[in-house]
């Protein structure tokens, strides 16, 4: 099919969309569907309008010689940005937890800690998380296949299609769209808005490496494609639910009671690692060796830790269900996978460290690779504190407690926060093509406040963790409870107020980042020209 | 592309590929990565035959311990009401006013009344018993429905105007609003707050005086000491349940109040209630 008919194809499309979301927000049952199909109407309309301007018109050729960046520019942006946004509405909220009285009255049904906590989390793994992914996986396919991204356009149908996904996600949680899933939130209409988005990334993403001139794939691309595909299964098997009207956003889950808390962790233990872990693994199998300049420490660990890291992580997820109406079967199954668990997943850990074989000296004049050995460090703790505290005995103490928010944290900030912004700091000046960073001692002073950061946030949350644990436990000679809940929520505020310093700092020296970035674009030197890149022959 | 960055001196052999300039070397695995990769395994083995794991067609293994949450849970609660077995059954059967002279007896019963307390009535009544807005202080020695131990049993045993428990305490004040002017309702409110010895203005006092004779004195008495047969709150004593000011005055008299609490009988044991009702007794207010 030539471009020519396919416009026409397209605005067929784009004209039938706008005509359905226009009668659905007309008889939208609820305000958060009502937002959203004007927001589909209106990107619908706008489309179906630059598709007509540019129908029959000569189209200026799309070269194939050199690598797709400037997707990869774009999601460095939106990564940055949407980091920034993640993190702000992380510090409200932390200090909405210390300080109740910042759950304005003004602001109840929208901006309260309950709004605010899904919209956090998932703007910080989604929203930043997402598009480092996206953006790191576009730029390491290109150049460990040397190939150009396959599938022309439908790159940039990934980035924006994953932005608009971001939006309604977030207004959703807003207006109160949820179904109340953890990491899961979105209503029917944007998980299957979601799916459409990533089967595209999956098609451009292996496309690539089918087309890619370089005999074998390259260990990241594993990761990158283990993330990809397992995502997909995960989102679309804990998204089975039926609308209660096409015309409004609530639906009802097919599973329900222990089965529907089993697929719910089955998908957000595996959103942690395949998301988070594997994604991140990829991205760190590029730009660590990249960085250090080094080979890559051990082929075999990195084929061996792979493989079992995929095989073992999906069946950890009922350690998140320890004492509960979950048969004690699958909580130990649960318990028992998490912990073989930890050496495949310190083999990351171990071949990015010691690919600084012969280049520790670095760590003294490259803050960049400092933050991507830290991270690497962070990434080390947590994936053996995670299987600490799966084992039942430990969990008893640890869960429903802050412990796992400092669990959780000191992996999302230190292993997948530190590790994007290192990607970051790479990419900058080699997509803009600027000799250098604006100012590596601004790198310093981010390294330093993030770092310092989370060892405030990651350090209260375990004191008050342990404490409320212990407070909730605690009983007399004749077996009574000696402490109300209320009483260990008054003992926990100091912490509370430290761990929301600690993500001041954290934001601050993300802010700092954004504008060494700005300045990197707008005030570094130019790269002398060595002519484009260009795919290798 | 990329060009592959030197090697340096006693760098072991690479696989002999390069993407981008990355190679990747031909190290083996750590071995203490790789025996202790083994180690877990065999311990997940192990693990898995000792405790509750395989699912089968329609069970799961049940493992060679015999372990399970549910009976270790089970265990350990009847554990504790074995071992205070015989003195809730002496809480339960001796005579409620005698309790309090019964040392061993009594300050068994308020560590275990604290800890109902904590459990079931803080979340109205605060972790302190200081109250709140809307729910009665039971710190200090103002009494709605009566302060002695038998009537704060009966309080909390049957609870106060609800649907579930016939003999739940039950009174309900008239919304005033459909009855009064809202000049007599003002006139009403600044009598009352005048014999609390509140901020109020004589001109409007005065009237209000007949005002309330009319309509309050038959629940809340002649002089506003109130009726603790009725729950009808003392007006005279500058304690406020919502509030004294003119503002909430006005609320209470315009749309009346029904503050309830739940029965507790069909939580708790006769144990239990008498040792909370013990428990809030010896807070301070108790008579």
């Amino acid at each position: 099919m030539n471009t020519g008919t396919l416009n026409y194809v397209k605005l067929v499309v784009l004209a039938l969309a706008t005509l359905f979301t226009m009668i659905a927000a007309s008889y939208a049952r609820d305000l958060a569907y009502q937002v959203h199909m004007v927001i589909f109407m209106i990107v619908a309309a706008g489309l179906f309008l630059t598709t007509l301007r540019a129908t029959d018109e000569p189209a200026a050729p799309t070269p194939t010689n050199e690598y797709f960046d400037s997707v990869v520019r774009a999601g460095v942006i939106a990564t940055a940005f949407w980091g920034v946004v993640g993190f702000l509405v992380g510090v409200v909220i932390a200090f909405q937890l210390a300080f109740p009285q910042l759950n304005f009255a003004w602001a109840e049904g929208y901006a309260n800690f309950g709004r605010l906590r899904p919209l956090h989390t998932s703007a910080v793994i989604f929203a930043f998380g997402g598009n480092a992914l996206i953006a790191t996986s576009f730029f390491v396919v290109q150049r460990t296949s040397a190939a150009r991204l396959w599938g022309g356009n439908l790159g940039w149908f990934v980035f924006w299609g994953y932005q608009l996904f971001i939006v309604l996600a977030a207004t959703g949680y807003l207006l109160g769209g949820t179904q109340s899933k953890e990491y899961a939130e979105p209503e029917w209409y944007v998980d299957i808005w979601l799916t459409i988005v990533w089967v595209a990334y999956l098609a451009v993403y292996l496309g690539t490496i089918i087309k890619r001139k370089e005999p074998h794939i390259y260990v990241a691309n594993w990761f990158f494609l283990a993330f990809i595909v397992t995502v997909a299964m995960l989102h679309i098997v804990n998204n089975i639910s039926i609308p209660v009207s096409i015309w409004g956003s609530k639906s009802v889950q097919v599973f329900s009671g222990v089965q529907d808390a089993m697929v719910q962790w089955w998908y957000g233990h595996n959103a942690v690692g395949f998301f988070l872990t594997a994604g991140f693994l990829g991205m760190m199998y590029y730009f660590v060796p990249k960085q250090a300049e080094r080979p890559v420490f051990s082929y075999k660990l990195s084929i061996i830790h792979f493989w079992a890291l995929i095989f073992l992580y999906i069946w950890a997820g009922p350690h998140h269900l320890h004492y509960t109406a979950l048969p004690d079967w699958a909580s130990t199954l649960g318990m028992v996978f998490s912990i073989i668990l930890w050496m495949p997943s310190w083999g990351g850990m171990i071949n990015g460290l010691m690919t600084l074989q012969g280049a520790w000296d670095k760590l003294r004049t490259d803050p960049v690779l400092r933050m991507m050995v830290t991270s690497l460090a962070f990434y080390g703790m947590s994936t053996f504190e995670g299987p600490m505290m799966s084992i039942r005995s430990v969990n008893s103490l640890s869960h429903y407690t802050d412990w796992t928010i400092g669990h959780v944290h000191s992996g999302a900030l230190g292993w997948n926060g530190l590790i994007t912004f290192g990607a970051l700091y790479y990419l900058v000046p080699v997509l803009w093509k600027r000799e250098r960073l604006y100012s590596l001692s601004l790198v310093s002073w981010h390294f330093w406040l993030a770092t310092i950061g989370i060892v405030l946030y990651a350090a209260s949350m375990w004191v008050t963790g342990i404490m409320e644990g212990l407070m909730w436990r605690e009983v007399d000679a004749n077996g009574f409870l000696v402490n109300s809940f209320a009483d260990t929520v008054s003992a926990k505020f100091p912490m509370y107020v430290v761990r929301g310093l600690g993500g001041v700092l954290f934001l601050s020296g993300a802010i700092i980042m954004c504008y060494n970035l700005w300045m990197t674009v707008r005030a570094a030197p130019a790269k002398a020209s060595l002519g484009t890149a260009v795919p290798a022959e | 592309m990329s060009k592959v960055p030197p090697k340096q001196e006693g760098d072991p052999n690479t696989t002999g590929h390069s993407w981008d300039g990355i190679e990747e070397f031909d190290n083996p695995m750590p071995r203490w990565w790789l025996w202790t990769f083994y180690a877990t395994i065999v311990w997940g083995v192990i693990y898995t035959i000792a405790y509750p794991a395989w699912p089968l067609v329609s069970s799961a293994t049940a493992g060679l311990l015999g372990y399970s949450t549910r009976a270790e849970v089970a265990a350990e609660i009847s554990a504790v009401e074995e071992a205070n077995a015989g003195i809730n059954a002496q809480l339960a059967s001796a005579e409620l006013t005698e309790i309090s002279a019964d040392t061993t007896l009594n300050s068994y019963a308020v560590s275990s009344g604290a800890a109902v307390f904590r459990t079931w009535c803080a979340q109205c009544h605060g972790s302190g018993a200081a109250g709140f807005v809307g729910y009665p202080n039971l710190l200090d020695d103002d009494w709605l429905w009566g302060g002695d131990i038998e009537a704060i049993h009966a309080t909390i045993a049957h609870g106060i105007r609800n649907e579930e428990d016939p003999d739940a305490r039950y009174s309900e004040m008239p919304a005033f609003g459909e009855i009064l002017e809202p000049e007599e309702i003002s006139q009403v409110v600044h009598y009352v707050m005048q014999l609390s010895g509140g901020d109020a203005d004589a001109g409007l006092a005065g009237p209000g005086a007949e005002v309330f004779a009319d309509n309050c004195s038959s629940c809340h008495g002649e002089n506003g000491l109130g009726d603790r047969e009725l729950g009808a709150p003392n007006l005279a004593d500058a304690i406020w349940l919502y509030g004294g000011d003119e503002a909430a005055l006005t609320e209470t008299v315009t749309y009346s109040r029904y503050g309830v609490m739940p029965p507790w009988t069909q939580r708790l044991t006769e144990a239990q209630i008498r040792a909370v009702a013990l428990y809030v007794h010896q807070l301070g207010g108790g008579e």
